[in-house]
């Protein structure tokens, strides 16, 4: 079963002034979309409108061809959303801050394995030996990974990154970069922002505003 | 102003990636779309456990309202008179008053930390119902300020010379009481949880709300202290936090979602 999620002539205005204006998009299984503007253009507004999050906006959004209101919660089963705030608790280690994000996807905490794949996730944005220790002693860069961690701890067709590789050093984007082809790859889609130049590939697919 | 969009960006896939749309179509199942599976109780106990842990470790905030309501208490003898027969009079009052203010303190970080840190946005995305997930917030805020606020009083009491036997109504009616008010008071916090500084907006939202919770509260200790039943006011009381916990968390989820728009 692929994925779609389709907007028809989707505006959205901040301030006395319109962000975009009759957007129209399909992004459909297997494409990385990124969403390309000057600084304040709407990217996070756009992306906020497409993960259901703003409800502030003219248009109409449609999930495998049914109308978001209607199929929200089957939309939020498969959505994966990283903002521009990592949303890690500083006064928690990356461990208990993984385990929330897990038990609200659905895994109990309790359960052995769930720990054990917290821990895989932790070892594969590199913060291993770093489990235990109080994500508010971590780095910018390493905070952000605690919350990339989530896109191999959670497993959903649709992702939408705000800014993803902020604070993020150059080897840590090359990762990520193959892990967002690779999630494409596999079937799943990208929605994406970045400043950050990516590297062309068949999958890559640009939407620019402003 | 208006804005544009490079069309040529728009169409993409459909035309040049038909090439490769064939082999993806192969290897979908990689990532299959999931139903939503439930899970409403894991969700709600992780969410406990996690606000309390976060709450446990930062001590000084739990501590703040309790600091509070005991120099408040042991200010008022001092300033109006060691007189026990006076102090009795005023006593139910000003341990309901004192402890309603220090609950009302207490609110503003309630959303707050989550707000700023953007884990409000991924509580709002997960596909379990937002008024479950912000009852077990408020849970623990009760636990951690309402409780030992009802458990506290009566110790207080006894620097207010309140007559004997009516601690066991204090403290009960506290407990009742400060449920209703960290519910009510939540929905408050969600409302104002992004304004920069809505303390004060906060306070004049919510505190109309909590008059009838006063009135019967303080009532039920005054009762308690003339030797009238104590039953009527306790059970308005419960009427109150039953009212407030079948309404308050579709309001709490309503606000933090207008808040979250803003």
């Amino acid at each position: 079963m692929s994925l779609c999620l389709q907007a028809r002539q989707l505006a959205c205005e901040r301030d006395d002034r319109w962000l975009f204006q009759g957007l129209d998009l399909d992004i459909r299984s297997g494409e990385i979309v990124r969403i390309e503007g000057p600084n304040g253009s709407g990217k996070t507004s756009l992306l906020k409108i497409l993960s259901g999050q703003l409800s502030d906006y003219q248009g109409e959004l449609f999930w495998n061809g049914a109308a978001m209101k209607d199929v929200r919660e089957h939309f939020l089963a498969n959505l994966l959303y990283l903002g521009h705030a990592p949303g890690i608790k500083t006064g928690l280690s990356p461990l208990e801050n993984l385990a929330w994000y897990q038990a609200l996807s659905g895994t109990s905490s309790n359960d052995k394995d769930s720990e054990e794949q917290c821990l895989d996730a932790l070892e594969s944005v590199g913060l291993a030996g770093f489990e235990e220790v109080p994500a508010g002693q971590l780095s910018a860069g390493q905070q952000r990974r605690v919350a990339l961690a989530r896109l191999k701890l959670t497993p959903r067709a649709l992702w939408v990154l705000d800014e993803p590789f902020t604070a993020i050093d150059r080897h840590g984007v090359a990762a990520l970069e193959k892990q967002l082809v690779d999630h494409a790859k596999a079937g799943g889609c990208v929605l994406v922002t970045t400043h950050h130049a990516l590297t062309a590939s068949p999958l890559l697919r640009h939407i620019a505003l402003g | 102003m208006h804005s544009s969009l490079h069309s040529s960006s728009q169409q993409g896939p459909s035309e040049q990636g038909s090439s490769h749309r064939s082999d993806i179509s192969q290897q979908i199942s990689a990532v299959p779309l999931r139903e939503y599976k439930g899970g409403l109780l894991i969700a709600v106990k992780a969410t406990l456990v996690r606000d309390l842990t976060l709450l446990l470790r930062r001590r000084g905030e739990v501590l703040n309202p309790l600091v509070f309501f005991a120099l408040v208490i042991t200010l008022f003898p001092i300033a109006i008179s060691p007189d026990p027969e006076l102090l009795a009079v005023i006593a139910p009052g000003l341990l309901w008053v004192a402890a309603l203010l220090a609950a009302l303190l207490s609110l503003d970080s309630l959303f707050r930390s989550d707000y700023d840190d953007g884990s409000l946005e991924q509580l709002l995305l997960a596909p379990q119902p937002l008024a479950a997930l912000s009852l077990a917030k408020v849970a623990v805020h009760w636990l951690l300020t309402g409780l030992p606020l009802a458990l506290m009083a009566p110790i207080l009491g006894i620097m207010l010379a309140l007559p004997a036997g009516s601690y066991g109504v204090l403290a009960l009616s506290l407990a009742l009481g400060t449920a209703s008010l960290s519910l009510i008071g939540a929905i408050g916090a969600a409302l104002t949880v992004g304004l920069a500084r809505g303390g004060v907006l906060l306070s004049l939202l919510v505190l109309p709300l909590y008059i009838p919770v006063l009135i019967f509260g303080a009532g039920a200790v005054q009762a308690a202290i003339l030797g009238d039943g104590v039953g009527a006011h306790l059970a308005i009381l419960g009427a109150l936090l039953a009212a407030s916990l079948m309404l308050a968390p579709w309001a709490i989820a309503a606000s933090l979602r207008i808040s979250i728009n803003g």
